[in-house]
This record gives C-alpha cells, structure tokens and sequence, in this order.
C-alpha cells in the first residue's frame, strides 16, 4: 500500500494520528450502519417477493374477469361503464427515518366511504364478471400500495446499503492501511533521526574527550620536563 | 395530497379507472416515456407501470429509482406476469449484498 506523501515531521505525525482514530471510529460506526440496514433490508426483501406474488396472482385474476367481461359486453358498453369513476383515490405521503435513509410512508383515502358501492355503473347493462373484477381490485388495492412502499423502501435501501459498503470498504482498504503505512514511515524516519543525532554527539563528545587528554598529557609532559630540568 | 397513476396499454388499465386511479393509457413506448416524464413532475407518488411497457422504457424508470418520490412500480398487464418486478427485487439484493441471497432455490 502506498503511503501518503508528507513531511515526515513531528506535526505530521500527530495529526495523521488523530486522522487514523477518526478513521478507525468512523469504520466501526459504518459497518454496523450497514449490518444494521442489511438486517432490515433482508427482511423488507423477503416481504416483498411475498407480497409481489401475492399481487401478481391476484391481479392475473382480475385480468382473466376482465377478459370475460369484455368478452360478454361489447366495448362501447364496457368503456361507458368505467368512464366516469365513482371512487377517487387519494394518498397521503408521510416520511419514515430508516437509518437516516429517508423512506415514503403511503397513507390512502378513498372518497367513497360506502364500499359496497364502489360500482361506477348501473347493473343494468354489465356483466357480473365485470363486478367482480372492481370489487377484487379494490380489494386488493391496499395491497398492491403497500407494495409500493415496500418496494421503494427496498430500492432506497440497497443503493444506500452499496454506499455505505463501499464507504466501509474504502475506510478498511485504503484509507486506514494508508495510515498505517505513513504513520511508521515517520516513526521510523524520526527514529533514524534520532540515531543519527545520538551518533554524532558521540562522535562529538569522542573528539573533546581526546582533545581533553592530549591537552592535559602535553601539560603532564610539561610539568614533566620542568621537574626534570631542574 | 397525492395521486396515483397507471400507464399501460388500455386493456389492462381500464379497472384501474373504476377503483379511482388516474389512468394514462399509451401505445408507443416514446409516448409512455414522455407520460412518465411528464406525471412524475406533478404530484403522483406512486406510478405503476404494466410490465410489457416498463420493460421498455426502463431506463427512464431508472432514472427515478433512487429519488424519494414517484414510486414506480410494475404491474403484469393482460398478457400476465413476465416476472419483471421479481427480477427487481432480485437486482435490488444482488446490488446491496453482493449475492443473490434471497431466491437461491428458485
């Protein structure tokens, strides 16, 4: 792993230390973000494909009496039956705080209270086929909204359940070990620093201390011949 | 307050008429492209599409799929399920965790 490139000074070190805890504190924070969103988001996934299927089978249904129905009515008859809708639908949109993913929260009204009454027709000339399909899809109306949130949710969900992997990734991967990295380059730059100065003062301090003896053996050498020229 | 809104070919949306949706029935694929477009301006929060038109416009769906609102959601139209929206949920798992966990025994 490369390391960063810096001076490989005292300052630096410091705060690519403080850099490295922040790092390593926001690592841990994200990954249990992100196991904590994929716990959720397992579980919505699951409910989901249960409430897909549930919803696509009912649906095929309705199709299947909405095929007879046009079958036994001609078109005319069928469109002027459905022009004008007697029920109108309304939703409210709350919002839903899910790990700090902002998620849609649907809330319907119908305008008709009366559910018995939700035909937009006379009986006079439609078929009971084409009751029975509006009756099972108000029916199933509530479910297929809730499919919609469900399957929003999941698809907020797993873009930011990729996101924040991604992030823990780059934290684990890169970014931490680049610390790391840097962080005993400049250790061992200092240290080598230190050695070399150590070294020197020895060598320093070699040089004094012979200077010191040579100075006082000539003076020992001196006090020397003066005794012995006496 | 928000609507909702059903694109699809006119067979298949006519119900969704009766039970007070706001229908946009549409034939080409550019014409529902510019209907999504249009709509998902407005205040509709969840659209659903049926399934032979949202295979064909997917990429502006796309372009919706990470925004808070409109929610758009397919729907099998009268020729039945071609099992887009399971494909959905499936791309949504492989996208978050890595793997397809979810459908293994499918």
């Amino acid at each position: 792993m490369a390391r960063l490139n810096v001076n490989p000074t005292r300052m630096v070190l410091t705060s690519l230390k403080k850099r490295l805890k922040v790092a390593v504190k926001g690592h841990k924070m994200l990954k249990d973000k992100r196991d904590e969103l994929m716990k959720q988001f397992l579980e919505l996934a699951r409910e989901n494909k249960r409430l897909r299927e549930q919803v696509e089978a009912q649906i095929g249904s309705i199709y299947s009496n909405f095929v007879i129905a046009s079958a036994v009515m001609s078109s005319e008859i069928l469109n002027e039956a459905l022009m004008y809708p007697k029920q109108g639908v309304s939703i409210e949109v709350g919002r839903k705080n899910v790990m700090s993913v902002d998620v849609p929260v649907f809330d319907f009204t119908t305008t008709t209270d009366d559910t018995s009454n939700i035909y937009p027709y006379g009986f006079a000339n439609t078929s009971a086929e084409l009751d029975n399909a509006i009756e099972n899809l108000s029916g199933i109306f509530p479910e297929m909204l809730r499919l919609a949130a469900v399957e929003k949710e999941v698809q907020l969900l797993a873009a930011e359940i990729e996101k924040t992997r991604r992030r823990v990734n780059a934290l684990e991967y890169v970014m931490i070990p680049q610390f790391q990295e840097t962080i005993k380059y400049i250790q061992m730059k200092l240290d080598e620093n230190e050695r070399g100065n150590q070294t020197r003062l020895m060598k320093v301090k070699d040089l004094m201390v012979k200077a010191a003896i040579e100075e006082k053996q000539e003076k020992t050498q001196a006090a020397l011949d003066e005794y012995s020229s006496k | 307050m928000y609507k909702i809104g059903v694109i699809g070919d006119k067979q298949s949306i006519l119900g969704f008429k009766a039970v007070g949706l706001d229908v946009f029935d549409c034939v080409t694929k550019d014409d529902a492209r510019h209907t999504l477009r249009e709509i998902a301006k407005e205040d509709y929060a969840i659209i659903y599409i049926t399934e032979n038109i949202y295979a064909e416009i997917k990429d502006t769906v796309y372009e919706y799929n990470e925004k808070r609102l409109p929610a758009i959601i397919p729907i099998p139209g009268m020729h039945g399920t071609q099992g887009i929206g399971i494909q959905n949920i499936k791309k949504a798992v492989e996208k978050a965790v890595g793997a397809d966990i979810l459908f293994n025994n499918d």
